[in-house]
């Protein structure tokens, strides 16, 4: 008999803990995660409710845990091609794509980077700063090496370059490296592809793109952490001052028909914490929520509201506002919204304003979901044509689902399911 | 071998480093005897600070280990692997926290933060001298669980494992399976009859070879540890013993009654979701003109939370009602709607598109249900959006509850050292990443028994305890710590205080045979049992016990520093 192994597909904390549950089962894993690293949206959040435990602090262990554990064989920057077989006995072909650089030999040491002339735009910082063609995905990235952008990439373009080459005492770099295809054999695959954000710019009303004072949450949480484009430093865009008033704007793009129909579900919450943090950074600050529901049902979300009001200068209005101009004069977002209570109009200016974003499905659910021969729903989210009994299948017998690519959910909520689809896992390797 | 100590500084983001002057510690600790290296990292716990921390204890020769940095909690584990990689044993490593017991707790105090840093780091330096080696104790592993309670969560549980091909002991305290879902009617989203969902689960179960079933069972007590737990349990007035290496608390919760809330009691029409499910299962005859008030007895100050799912509830019996009689009038008088996720907000609409009627009260001016002898007839209501009272006349009214903590909560916390939260909830190892686990090792949790939480959710955690139930019996064999306690038998006094102190009954008396050849009976510690809590060590009068890792000459050496 061959080993017992298992594929799984997204190193976001979904399948980062059921690589993790696996591989202390016995299992062999292989984690594919397409980005140069591991760690998903959780990597880019600064704290996280309900608890304000900071991101990658709980992060962090789990990931160097994956890369650490005997059973667990990481595939960063790979993505499978295809999968063959069936649930017992699948065969999947990945390709893992050129770095550029020497895995082995690269000590990240990051000189390249301070050399390479060519800046990009920082999609690990929402596009907030920017970073070089030779990077590092984060600080904490796991594995910690490098890799070239070979879309920017000067050498690798044909136009006059080399610094990094150069530079690297590692002699890491290698502009010659080619995508690797590697084939495995494995019972049962996970997917666990997460979600993308959704693209704020089309709602012209709220002027994202346009108002520099509006920003969206994932911005926000950028800004606010430690390691992202101002070291943490809470400024407005258009004049680095610290602001001492913001809005939150709920349901951008969600639970409208003209865009999203469903609930992202953890925008309310998250929006609620980010409001406590700005006030934590700025003890002077305060906060306006315009929400429709304040949906705030897990575990300790209720009182988390609670204090958010009573203790961090957080003030709920029930209301969707219509639009959000700028003052000419101080770039200051205004607010136009009707107050629900007596049914007035007003217009109510901040020093920014943080849209909550719709939350879609990741872009690449499309062409994951068409090699793994497996349903997704009308959204693109992962179908689960069992239903309720079984949460984590999906429309393929051994290929199951798990976090916020089923579904909109926390980061509670994946971990559940994800640990969940390693014990459906664990069910078809027992059988096979 | 001279002492050589590596002192790690964590920024931990600006969670340490924006309050506590780092380089400026980083700079003290140099000047501590035996530091034989220091240096600040962004995040120690980072595989940067890690692989710094492997290629420093090679570079200078360290053979102690001192991290500043977060909390033990989460990342002992951690950094002890990450000297063992480089070489060390990993018991020659001392936490020092200083975001908990340093930089949170003196926010506006820069300065005097960094001093107490100092002191602390001083502290954990002269204390990690004085760690000797120490090798992990490990305990096989029974390959059979316990899952306690039957509903929907515990039957997931038993069945996935009892698939992975692990014993199963299923217990029920009632005369039947299936919990709170045998009294529901039909199942939101898909409204289907709740019995299509739970008749094969409990049939299945009833019948696998991997599953004992145990009903109108009575836990009586629990002894052991992780590995190899003894359960003793009552059924039909007879004691019976079994042998487990992992437990699933499954015990679920139980609908709330509002006794004395909105006429409930008084009016015979007015009732629970979960009453009305058991009333009306089809025939809705005589249900023209509903009302039904959510949030009865939740999100109020003597109940602060959510019952997550029951606006759905409501909705669902909402839709059943207009589905049976499409002229009947539906209000559902609400605070916020939770219809999160990708499902609900349809299931939303399709009740806004049915006719239902959503009215939104406010907390501080609650609806009336009046009416006369025992039939309610009206429900007045301040109206927000009208900004006027308006009522509606009644032929019955239906109160959305929360589900409330199982009555057994309490005594199952005792009987198995299991943490209850502020709500009576059982109360998880960590709220984020460990959901489904208990801090005491071996012991796991699913379903309502920790929140309210709707169907596929109680399934998916059932699942998930089994998964990690299903680990160390996979692995055949737990490690334990190192750090237990150790009674010196010349000096025990036989007093028994220990025996009593002890949380874990990791205590036990045995024969000892002392220099003279004379047999006496002393305290003895079990190390597979022991947690290392030192209360034994800090209560023994005759200073015979010893905590391993917390040894008297150790924390002296850091009182005395200071
Ligand atoms: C602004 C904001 C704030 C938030 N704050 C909180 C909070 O405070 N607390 C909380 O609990 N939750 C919070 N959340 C929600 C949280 O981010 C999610 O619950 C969580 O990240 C979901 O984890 P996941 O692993 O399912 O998905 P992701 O984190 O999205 O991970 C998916 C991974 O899969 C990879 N991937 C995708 N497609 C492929 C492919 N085809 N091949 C290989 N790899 C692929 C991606 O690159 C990514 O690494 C917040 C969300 C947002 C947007
Ligand atoms: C009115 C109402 C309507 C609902 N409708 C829906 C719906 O339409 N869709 C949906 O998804 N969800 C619905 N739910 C929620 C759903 O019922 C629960 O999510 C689910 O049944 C909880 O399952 P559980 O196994 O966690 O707990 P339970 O069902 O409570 O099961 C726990 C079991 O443990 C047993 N037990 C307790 N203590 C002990 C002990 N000491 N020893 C041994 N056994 C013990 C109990 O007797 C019980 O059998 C509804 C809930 C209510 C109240
Ligand atoms: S590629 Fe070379 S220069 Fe760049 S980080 Fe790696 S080792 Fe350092
Ligand atoms: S070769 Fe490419 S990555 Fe290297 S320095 Fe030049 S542009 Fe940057
Ligand atoms: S969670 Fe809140 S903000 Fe997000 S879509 Fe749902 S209701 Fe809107
Ligand atoms: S889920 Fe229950 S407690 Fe929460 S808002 Fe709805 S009715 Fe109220």
């Amino acid at each position: 008999m061959t080993r017992k192994a298992a594929l799984v597909i997204g190193g976001g904390i979904a399948g980062i803990q059921a690589s993790i549950d696996l591989a202390n089962m016995g299992i062999q894993v292989y984690l594919v995660e397409k980005n140069p690293s591991i760690g998903g949206r959780m990597a880019q959040l600064d704290k996280t409710f309900p608890t304000n435990d900071c991101a990658m602090c709980i992060l962090a262990p789990k990931m160097i845990e994956c890369a650490n554990h005997e059973n667990i064989r990481l595939l960063t920057y790979s993505e499978l091609d295809e999968l063959t077989g069936h649930a017992g006995k699948f065969k999947a072909k990945i390709t893992k794509k050129a770095r550029f650089i020497e895995e082995d030999k690269c000590v990240g040491c990051g000189e390249c980077a301070e050399k390479c002339p060519t800046k990009v735009n920082d999609e690990f910082n929402a596009g907030l700063g920017k970073r070089k063609a030779i990077y590092k995905f984060f600080p904490q990235a796991v594995p910690s090496t490098y890799v070239i952008d070979p879309d920017y990439c000067r050498t690798l373009n044909g136009k006059k370059c080399g610094v990094c080459e150069k530079i690297c005492k590692a002699n890491a770099v290698n502009y010659e490296q080619k995508d690797e295809v590697l084939t495995i054999e494995i019972g049962a695959v996970i997917l666990a592809s997460g979600f993308d954000l959704y693209n704020v710019a089309p709602l012209t009303e709220y002027g994202w793109g346009k108002i520099k004072n509006v920003l969206t949450a994932m911005q926000f949480e950028r800004m606010i952490c430690a390691s992202g484009p101002t070291g943490g430093h809470l400024k407005r865009p258009s004049d680095d001052k610290e602001p001492e008033r913001l809005a939150f704007i709920q349901c951008v793009g969600s639970r409208d028909i003209r865009h999203k129909r469903y609930c992202s579900a953890v925008c309310c919450m998250h929006a609620t914490k980010e409001a406590i943090l700005a006030h934590e950074h700025c003890p002077g600050l305060s906060s306006t929520i315009f929400y429709m529901d304040m949906r705030a049902v897990g575990k300790g979300f209720q009182e988390y509201v609670q204090r958010a009001k009573d203790q961090y200068a957080v003030e709920y209005i029930r209301a969707r506002p219509g639009r959000v101009t700028e003052n000419d004069e101080n770039q200051n977002p205004v607010i136009h919204y009707e107050d629900t209570i007596n049914r007035e109009f007003r217009a109510e200016e901040f020093d920014m304003v943080i849209l909550s974003q719709a939350l879609v499905p990741a872009e690449s659910n499309l062409s994951i979901a068409e090699k793994l021969g497996i349903g997704l729903d009308e959204f693109g989210f992962v179908s689960n044509p069992e239903g309720m009994t079984n949460p984590f299948g999906t429309s393929r017998e051994g290929v199951f689902g798990c976090g916020f690519c089923q579904s909109p959910m926390d980061v509670p909520d994946s971990v559940v399911r994800a640990s969940a689809a390693a014990s459906k896992v664990a069910e078809v390797l027992a059988s096979a | 071998m001279s002492v050589r100590i590596g002192v790690f500084i964590c920024h931990c983001g600006t969670n340490i480093g924006g309050i506590v002057n780092v380089p400026e510690v980083v700079e003290y600790a140099q000047t501590l005897p035996n530091v034989a290296f220091t240096e600040g990292n962004l995040y120690t716990c980072s595989e940067d600070g890690l692989s710094s921390i492997r290629n420093n204890i090679k570079e200078y020769d360290l053979n102690r280990v001192v991290v500043a940095s977060c909390t033990p909690r989460t990342h002992e584990i951690l950094f002890r692997q990450n000297c063992e990689l480089a070489g060390l044993n990993k018991y020659l490593f001392e936490f020092v926290n200083l975001r908990e017991h340093c930089s949170w707790v003196h926010m506006e105090a820069h300065d005097d933060a960094t001093l107490k840093a100092k002191d602390l780091v001083r502290m954990g330096v002269a204390k990690v001298s004085l760690l000797t080696p120490q090798e992990d104790l490990s305990t096989d592993v029974i390959r059979a669980c316990l899952v306690i309670g039957g509903g929907i969560s515990g039957l997931s549980a038993s069945l996935t494992l009892a698939s992975q091909g692990y014993h199963v002991a299923l217990i029920e305290k009632k005369d039947r399976l299936g919990g709170l879902l045998k009294d529901i009617n039909r199942v939101f989203p898909s409204n289907e009859p709740s019995s299509h969902l739970l008749d094969p689960l409990i049939s299945s179960s009833s019948k696998h070879q991997n599953i004992d079933v145990y009903l109108e069972a009575e836990l009586i007590d629990v002894k052991g540890f992780i590995g190899n737990f003894t359960v003793t349990l009552r059924q039909n007035s007879k004691t019976k013993e079994l042998k487990v290496g992992t437990i699933i608390v499954s015990t679920g919760a139980q609908e709330l009654q509002p006794v004395g809330s909105f006429g409930y009691n008084r009016f015979d029409n007015v009732m629970t979701q979960l009453e009305f499910e058991q009333r009306f299962k089809s025939d809705f005859d005589g249900l023209n003109r509903v009302v039904m008030i959510n949030c009865v007895g939740a999100r109020i100050e003597e109940r602060k939370y959510c019952g997550r799912f029951c606006c759905i509830t409501g909705m669902k019996n909402a839709i059943l009602l207009k589905e049976a009689n499409p002229e009947a009038e539906i209000s559902i008088l609400q605070r916020d709607i939770m219809a999160c996720g990708k499902i609900f907000e349809d299931y939303y609409r399709t009740a806004l598109e049915m006719g239902i009627r959503f009215i939104r009260y406010n907390v501080d001016r609650p609806p009336d249900v009046t009416g006369s002898d025992n039939v309610a007839d009206k429900v007045r209501v301040y109206h927000e959006l009208m900004g006027k009272d308006i009522e509606i006349d009644v032929d019955a009214v239906l109160l959305t509850t929360p589900l409330v903590p199982g009555e057994d909560n309490q005594k199952l916390s005792r009987i198995m050292r299991i943490p209850v939260g502020n709500e009576g909830y059982f109360l998880e190892a960590h709220q984020k990443l460990r959901p489904v686990e208990f801090p005491s090792d071996g012991i796991f949790l699913a379903g309502c028994a920790r929140y309210p939480t709707d169907i596929s959710e109680c399934i998916s955690q059932g699942y998930a305890a089994a998964a990690k139930a299903a680990i160390p019996m996979a692995q055949g064999q737990v490690i334990t710590d190192a750090f237990t306690c150790e009674v010196d038998p010349s000096r025990c006094s036989a007093c028994g205080r220990c025996v009593e102190i002890c949380p874990f009954g990791a205590i036990d008396w045995a024969d000892w045979k002392d220099l003279k050849g004379k047999t006496r009976s002393v305290a003895m510690v079990n190390p597979t049992e022991c947690k290392g809590c030192g209360l034994c060590s800090s209560s023994c009068l005759s200073s015979a016990i010893k905590l391993k890792g917390f040894t008297d000459e150790e924390i002296l050496a850091m009182v005395n520093t200071v």
